[in-house]
């Protein structure tokens, strides 16, 4: 019995196609992931399921029956509930008053809302108390009133939006059981990620999509990880692996006792000592939201460190502002390219000039060089190939890929001796994604120290000469990137690890039960 | 690439000409509903365009209109609203007419002190906003709200008999300046006199071109209207830069009354013109903060003032001229950012045809280019 049928799906927006004739068939009473990279379409074919968004052409079927939504109303009047990546509830609000808000004709605000609240919590294993405030609970628990929230509104099919992002791998447990009491009882889930050992652990159905389109489904339990992910990447994985080690024992950077506290007085870093060599990567690994942004923020001089010591080569750089440190050789590619890494509306020539403004080509003194600018622009351009007609272009008309592109070349072409780069390849496509690795691996031989942030533990460990754990703040672990396995690294994000990980070896090291090895 | 640099220029003068197309519009529309002729007012301030008395009137008024508009426009470059720059200008001509009148010098040194005591006091007042708002956290929109009204009560204060007033009949002034400060104009014969200052208006607008495009600073500067987050990560210091703005900002509106004080008034009294400042928002809107722009809006908004005037003698009145203001500026904010967003998008795709036409393979990467701005 199909819950929800997707035919011929195709949404453009100007000048590209967001979503391509896809097809997705979800089954009744099962968790049916839609796995691909970011940016491949995943967000804008859900957007249009519930009803956000209006495909351009193909159909919607719910229950065998032709539908049309105009807004996520009728998606929500037809049993389709969303659980977006970013929750929407009100801090200051209870739990039940955050369940009927906006809901209020249902079951009314009082004693019935909390009866059928408790009812739903039951039932599906939600454990959620209808009284407390929303600013009391954690974020697992805010998800699971999310759920709550659409279940209440009568939702029969359930879209979860990477709910995975937000939450440890204990809680990740946990939510799977969830989904599993839900599928029991014949509700269907639609489960957004990229994290592939999620999919196969949860997924009875799994669907791919690539490039907007819909590439292939697969079964779970025919299905290795890494077969979907060249499913979703569409070709044999480029492997990010580097040959021969040219680690030099010239340090770089040395961060001694690093630590950053947030106002409420929480340590966001705490005790952070390492060393890169010229020549090195060090590959740093954990959950998002770890510790890892404000490292970043730390070392390029966007917070300034409440204690501790960084030094860049012989100089100690702790109090140097952020001009300075990228004057000095601190090359900076932004975990968010957008916000921190590029002017959308600006031309290309005059992104190339941001974060160097006052270094050649650049500037001569105090006045800019538009043509000596203009011309290294066409230089990198062509070098590092990006895809663009000219480059008075605003850098917003680029594809994603294509300005990351940008972004590395400039930094690159201002021979840095320390480069920070976080997700270097996120949210493009494969074949940058190739080119851009290249340009790491070629600058690491000549000497170039680098800090590697990646949530893709393939890249890490590929890219890597000395890999550390990164857990609540603290670096809790380090392994060689030459032995350790993406599972066994995955481990020890989880913080279950410490010390040296040894592959296959000693039992504390990291042999946590999230065992989806195969 | 010349394709894109014409497109530019389309967008940046599509803007104006629909908004200035509506406002006479909707003027017109006005005029109907108050059962008058909708064409002839606007006759009758055309044809005065016309007269070389007229003309001079226009361009003293601008030369003023201009600068302070272009201490908004540079707040505006950053994303910071200078609503002051009227308190600004009134106190800093003031000041100057105080310091005009008790200190002679030669002209050329008494014009430069002039000009600097107006600078440091508007940039003075523009920074006790700026300071406030990168300690304190206060918003500059309001402070600078505040220090208007401020400048007003000091103003009366410093008009005083016993501190810096002369009383001329029932006029409050600051007595009159020696004459090495005054400037004198240029003679148009039986038409009047351009204000000397009229000049400096014109290097104003340059030396803001040149700061703006062609210098490092102006580069920060720029780059922090545009996004806050990328210019604090390219190495821009936000503190120094929201306050070194509010400072340029407050400087040149200290010169915005300078043109009438030094070329004419000699004096500063109660016939001193008010509103320059507010009337600077709309002329920095509608010229797009660029100095060409403005100088066509500054021209604009002159002319309907100098040739309003004359409507009441046929049975108008002048205030259609005030109307029309009121709604280039509500057309304008409309309409920019109508024709900003075609812009973008006309770009976008133009930039994916493009590449479909020359390099497959970027075309096809396209697509993630816009899943990721959709997000």
């Amino acid at each position: 019995m199909t819950a929800v049928e997707l035919a011929g799906i195709t949404k453009r927006f100007p000048g590209v196609v967001a979503n391509h004739d896809i097809h997705l068939t979800v089954r009744k009473g099962t968790v049916h992931a839609l796995v691909g990279e970011n940016g491949a379409g995943k967000s804008t074919l859900m957007k249009i399921l519930y009803g956000m968004q209006k495909p351009d052409e193909g159909t919607i079927a719910v229950d065998g029956e032709q539908v049309s939504f105009s807004s996520p109303a009728d998606a929500i009047a037809r049993g389709i509930g969303m659980v977006h990546q970013h929750f929407m509830l009100a801090d200051n609000l209870t739990v039940l008053e955050n369940v009927v808000l906006g809901s209020e004709k249902l079951h009314g605000i009082g004693g019935k809302a909390r009866r059928r609240i408790q009812e739903i919590s039951e039932r599906y294993g939600l454990d959620v108390r209808p009284d407390l405030l929303v600013e009391e609970l954690g974020v697992a628990a805010r998800q699971r009133v999310e759920i709550l929230k659409v279940l209440y509104r009568g939702a029969r099919t359930l879209i979860l939006d990477e709910p995975t992002a937000v939450l440890v791998p204990q809680e990740v447990d946990a939510l799977f059981d969830n989904l599993r009491e839900l599928k029991a009882e014949g509700l269907s889930v639609i489960f957004i990620s990229h994290k592939l050992g999620e999919v196969l652990s949860v997924a009875d159905d799994i669907t791919v999509i690539r490039r907007g389109t819909t590439v292939g489904t697969a079964v779970p339990a025919e299905t290795t990880p890494r077969q979907l992910a060249e499913l979703m990447v569409g070709s044999e994985l480029p492997t990010p692996e580097t040959a021969e080690s040219t680690v030099t024992d010239r340090p770089v950077l040395t961060v001694e006792k690093l630590r950053l506290v947030a106002p409420g007085g929480k340590a966001l870093l705490d005790d952070v000592t390492f060393t890169i060599h010229a020549g090195e990567v060090l590959g740093i690994a954990g959950v998002e939201g770890n510790g890892q942004t404000e490292l970043v923020d730390a070392l390029i001089g966007l917070r300034s460190a409440d204690s501790g010591t960084i030094r860049l080569a012989d100089d100690e750089i702790t109090g140097w502002t952020t001009r300075k440190r990228r004057e000095q050789g601190v090359g900076y590619i932004p975990e968010d390219r957008h916000r921190h890494g590029l002017l959308l509306e600006a031309p290309l020539w005059e992104n190339r000039i941001l974060g160097h403004v006052t270094e050649k080509p650049n500037a001569r003194g105090v006045w800019l060089d538009p043509k000596a600018a203009q011309a290294d622009t066409r230089r990198i351009v062509e070098t590092y190939d990006v895809r663009t007609p000219g480059i008075d272009v605003t850098a917003a008309s680029l594809s994603g890929g294509n300005q990351q592109k940008l972004i590395v070349g400039r930094e690159m072409s201002h021979a840095p001796r320390f480069l920070i780069a976080a997700h270097p390849t996120r949210g493009v496509d494969v074949g940058a994604q190739a080119a851009i690795w290249d340009h790491i691996r070629e600058a690491r031989r000549e000497g170039l120290a680098v800090l590697l942030i990646s949530a893709d533990l393939d890249e890490l460990i590929g890219l890597s000469d000395t890999l550390r754990v990164i857990y609540d703040g603290r670096l809790v672990a380090d392994a060689d990137p030459a032995t350790i396995t993406p599972e066994e690294l995955g481990s020890a994000m989880t913080g279950a690890a410490t010390g040296h990980l040894e592959h296959e070896e000693s039992p504390e090291a990291g042999t946590s039960p999230k065992g989806e090895a195969h | 690439m010349k394709k894109f640099d014409k497109e530019r220029v389309l967008l940046a003068v599509a803007g104006p000409v629909i908004a200035l197309a509506v406002a006479f519009v909707l003027s017109a529309i006005v005029l109907i509903a108050s059962g008058k002729n909708p064409v002839e007012p606007f006759a009758l301030m055309f044809e005065q365009a016309g007269f070389s008395d007229i003309q001079v009137l226009i361009i003293n008024q601008a030369s003023m209109y201009y600068i302070a508009a272009l201490a908004v426009a540079i707040g505006f470059r950053m994303n910071l609203f200078n609503i002051g720059v009227d308190g600004q200008y009134q106190l800093a001509a003031m000041m100057a007419a105080v310091v005009g009148a008790h200190v002679a010098l030669p002209g050329v040194l008494q014009i430069p002190l002039l000009l600097l005591t107006a600078v440091l006091t508007g940039a003075f007042w523009s920074g006790i906003a700026g300071v406030l708002k990168v300690t304190r956290g206060v918003s500059e929109v309001v402070a600078t709200i505040m220090l208007n009204s401020i400048a007003t009560a000091v103003i009366g204060y410093l008009w005083l008999p016993d501190v810096f007033g002369v009383k001329v009949g029932n006029n409050n002034t600051t007595g009159e300046m020696h004459d090495s400060g005054w400037v004198p104009g240029i003679d148009m014969g039986a038409a009047g006199e351009v204000y000397g200052l009229v000049i400096l208006a014109v290097l104003l607008g340059i030396g803001y071109w040149v700061v703006l495009n062609r210098t490092r600073f102006g580069f920060d500067l720029r780059a922090s209207g545009a996004s806050e987050t990328a210019a604090a990560a390219s190495g821009v210091s936000p503190r120094r830069m929201v306050l070194t703005a509010m400072l340029l900002s407050g400087g040149l509106a200290g010169l915005a009354g300078l043109p009438i004080l030094l070329g004419d008034t000699h004096t500063y009294s109660l016939n001193f013109p008010t509103g320059i400042g507010f009337l600077g928002i709309g002329i920095a809107l509608l010229g797009r903060n660029s100095p060409v722009g403005i100088a066509f809006a500054a021209l604009l908004w002159a002319w309907l003032d100098k040739a309003s005037p004359e409507l009441d003698f046929h049975g108008y009145d002048k205030e259609i001229a005030v109307i029309m203001q009121g709604l280039i500026v509500l057309s304008v904010v409309v309409s920019y950012e109508a024709v900003r967003e075609w812009g973008l998008r006309r770009q976008q795709r133009r930039v994916g045809a493009e590449l479909a036409a020359g390099h497959v393979l970027g075309a096809t990467t396209d697509n993630t280019d816009k899943e990721v701005a959709a997000r």
